[in-house]
């Protein structure tokens, strides 16, 4: 594909790397709190672009991401930890052979952590992927449950229900912040190409799409594998952010925690998404401190636990019910609007091309 | 294994298979009728069980009114969740099980947050504790009670569903909802039945399985919410039999399976879901091969 050095590429590229900038000052001049909130934006931007592809563009409803954010957030952890540390921290049976002396640096674990779950990625889609509805939804979930629940049953693999702790922590704000710019311009490539073209035709009518000559099968496990990758590498983040690993982050509440962000800010929008995890992450934190019994002017507050689950359960039940569009429906950021909006003209250009940027 | 060894673990499996299938059977009736997986109801069954707990120990009711109160409160709180919740998304699949998804974590997170999140003992007769010794034989009388009081629930729901007037309905709704609005049955009436069915039939359940497993808390509902839905599917979901046999077969199984390969206890949860996945992909309808209904275009 031939690039056009036009404007509007040129505003992209600038305001990535302002973006970038912007991160190492924040790396070096916020607080620890605030850097978290950032890095779990990124990584839950990666997610919900992910769970977008498959379900927003392609109509796919996957339940199957918890257990691949497991995949690549065990993968990490475990290529990370040192031989040393392994043996100590595995103390229910000792680690397996591959594992337990393999060690490599963050950056190639967590790309391999991506492609492994890529991989089953491809292994769970291509029985699932030919069912519809219903059932795709339910042999998802139930393979996310199996990925769990081995993790539990294997200690000589993954230390079992103890998970694994002490993982060095590698990765920077800057570092996540640029691949959550990667995965969203990775999937609106995707979705803007001609295989973008079938997804949406697949989502809008199977039937259709197959007699115009899309060949479903490969274009919904092409959907499913970009999807599996990036949930990966988010989980390996995951894991490399919060130090620990265990097979609890991995339950189903983790799927629906994607799919609330991105019923929240719009299941077709990628700047949805973004909008969508920035504000599920900062909801989540306020929450929590709610959460956790505290001490204010010499009372004691008890806390109140569930009460985060609760709110994110109503707000999708409410979503689900009156708002169907999300935050931004199908729309997206672009330039052009913001050119609009800025010369004050009202009127929407048809057809114009949606060029994005996060 | 000796003999008396293996009956032991038969009739327990005999009396969680029926469990299960109780609870089976409100899946499928609710997937009959909607065509919805209705999530939540594993969070009907703790609403039941906990709600009977917190009566006996907040109020100190005796178990026999705080059951009948708790079960009416889950069938108003299941006709509530259909009428807010369901009705609307009835038209929208994915929409709906989400909706259903949320209803779940939402019941589940609203009971820890309003009562408490930590495990309380089940109050149950004092009666289903007994245990009746024959020869080398230990019967517990909950089993006993379980397995009769599911036989007598699942004769009246048979009856209710093949002789009654509204089940012929049911039956009608569930083969072809057009066809059966023509003939001038009302389908938000049905549903409305099915759900009193449903909700009913999950308050039951839990108050037998929670005298057999006497510890009561928010989350009480999930296991064997997916081990019944499990066996709904096993047997054909849609398919008031299949319910019964998919659900009793899961419970049989995995009391044999822990009986006969005692090393893979932990893994029983793996086989079931991997029961699930086999049967979804290479047999959707179930052992009874249920047709789902066919969509309107």
């Amino acid at each position: 594909m031939k690039f056009k050095v036009d404007r509007k590429t040129i505003l992209t590229l600038a305001a990535a790397a302002l973006l970038l900038g912007l991160s190492f000052l924040a790396e070096n001049y916020l607080d620890d709190f605030q850097i978290r909130l950032l890095n779990m934006w990124g990584i839950y931007i990666i997610m919900v672009v992910g769970f977008n592809l498959i379900y927003g563009f392609t109509g796919q409803f996957s339940l199957a991401h918890a257990g691949l954010a497991a995949i690549g957030a065990y993968t990490v952890a475990l290529l990370t930890l040192s031989p040393e540390a392994k043996q100590l921290s595995f103390f229910i049976a000792p680690p397996i052979w591959p594992i337990s002396v393999l060690q490599l640096p963050f950056f190639p674990s967590l790309i391999i952590g991506g492609l492994l779950a890529a991989v089953v990625g491809y292994l769970i889609g291509a029985p699932a992927l030919r069912l519809h509805g219903d059932y795709l939804l339910i042999v998802t979930f139930g393979f996310s449950e199996v990925i769990r629940l081995l993790l539990v049953n294997l200690p000589m693999v993954c230390n079992g229900a103890m998970g694994l702790k002490g993982i060095p922590q590698h990765s920077t704000l800057p570092l996540i912040i640029g691949l959550a710019m990667a995965s969203v311009f990775l999937v609106k490539r995707l979705v803007d190409s001609s295989y973008g073209r079938a997804f949406k035709c697949i989502r809008e009518d199977e039937i259709a799409a197959e007699a115009m000559g899309v060949y479903l099968f490969r274009h919904k496990m092409l959907a499913f594998v970009v999807s599996s990758f990036l949930v990966g590498i988010g989980g390996g983040l995951f894991a490399n952010i919060l130090g620990t690993v265990d097979p609890n982050t991995f339950k189903p509440y983790l799927t629906y925690a994607i799919v609330t962000m991105a019923v929240l800010g719009g299941v077709q929008s990628l700047t949805g998404g973004i909008i969508a995890a920035g504000v599920y992450t900062i909801m989540s934190e306020l929450l929590r401190s709610v959460e956790a019994p505290r001490t204010i002017f010499g009372i004691d507050f008890p806390g109140i636990p569930g009460l985060r689950t609760l709110a994110f359960a109503s707000m999708l039940l409410l979503l689900i019910l009156f708002a169907r569009q999300g935050i931004m429906g199908s729309n997206e950021f672009s330039w052009e609007k913001i050119g609009l909006f800025f010369r004050k003209l009202f009127k929407r250009t048809e057809g114009a091309e949606n060029r994005e940027h996060s | 294994m000796d003999v008396s060894l293996f009956i032991q673990f038969l009739i327990n499996g005999i009396a969680l298979g029926s469990l299960y299938a109780l609870i089976s059977i409100g899946y499928t009736i609710i997937y009959g009728v909607v065509g919805l997986i209705n999530i939540a109801h594993g969070e009907f069954f703790m609403v039941a069980a906990f709600l009977t707990m917190w009566g006996v120990l907040q109020y100190n009711l005796p178990w026999y009114i705080s059951f009948p109160i708790a079960a009416i409160i889950t069938v108003l709180l299941g006709l509530l969740v259909e009428k807010v919740a369901y009705r609307p998304l009835r038209k929208m699949k994915t929409s709906a099980f989400i909706g259903a998804i949320s209803v779940s974590f939402l019941l589940q997170n609203l009971f820890v947050v309003v009562f408490t999140p930590r495990s309380k003992p089940f109050p149950h007769p004092a009666l289903l504790d007994q245990v009746i010794n024959m020869g080398d034989v230990a019967l517990p009388v909950v089993n006993i009670a379980i397995v009769l009081v599911s036989g007598l629930l699942f004769l009246l729901l048979s009856y209710i569903v093949t002789k009654t007037d509204i089940g012929r309905a049911m039956r009608a709704v569930s083969k072809d909802l057009e066809a059966s609005q023509l003939m001038g049955v009302d389908p938000n009436r049905i549903i409305s039945f099915a759900f009193i069915l449903s909700t009913s039939f999950a308050a039951v359940g839990a108050f037998m399985y929670c005298s057999k497993f006497p510890y009561v808390d928010a989350f009480t509902g999930v296991i064997p919410g997916l081990k019944a839905f499990i066996g709904a599917v096993m047997g054909g979901i849609g398919s008031i039999p299949g319910a019964m046999v998919g659900g009793f077969i899961l419970g049989l199984g995995e009391i044999m399976l822990v009986a006969f390969f005692p090393e893979l206890t932990s893994f029983r949860d793996i086989f079931a879901y991997l029961i699930l996945i086999l049967f979804l992909l290479f047999r959707p309808g179930g052992i009874f091969n249920v047709k789902a209904r066919e969509e309107k275009v």
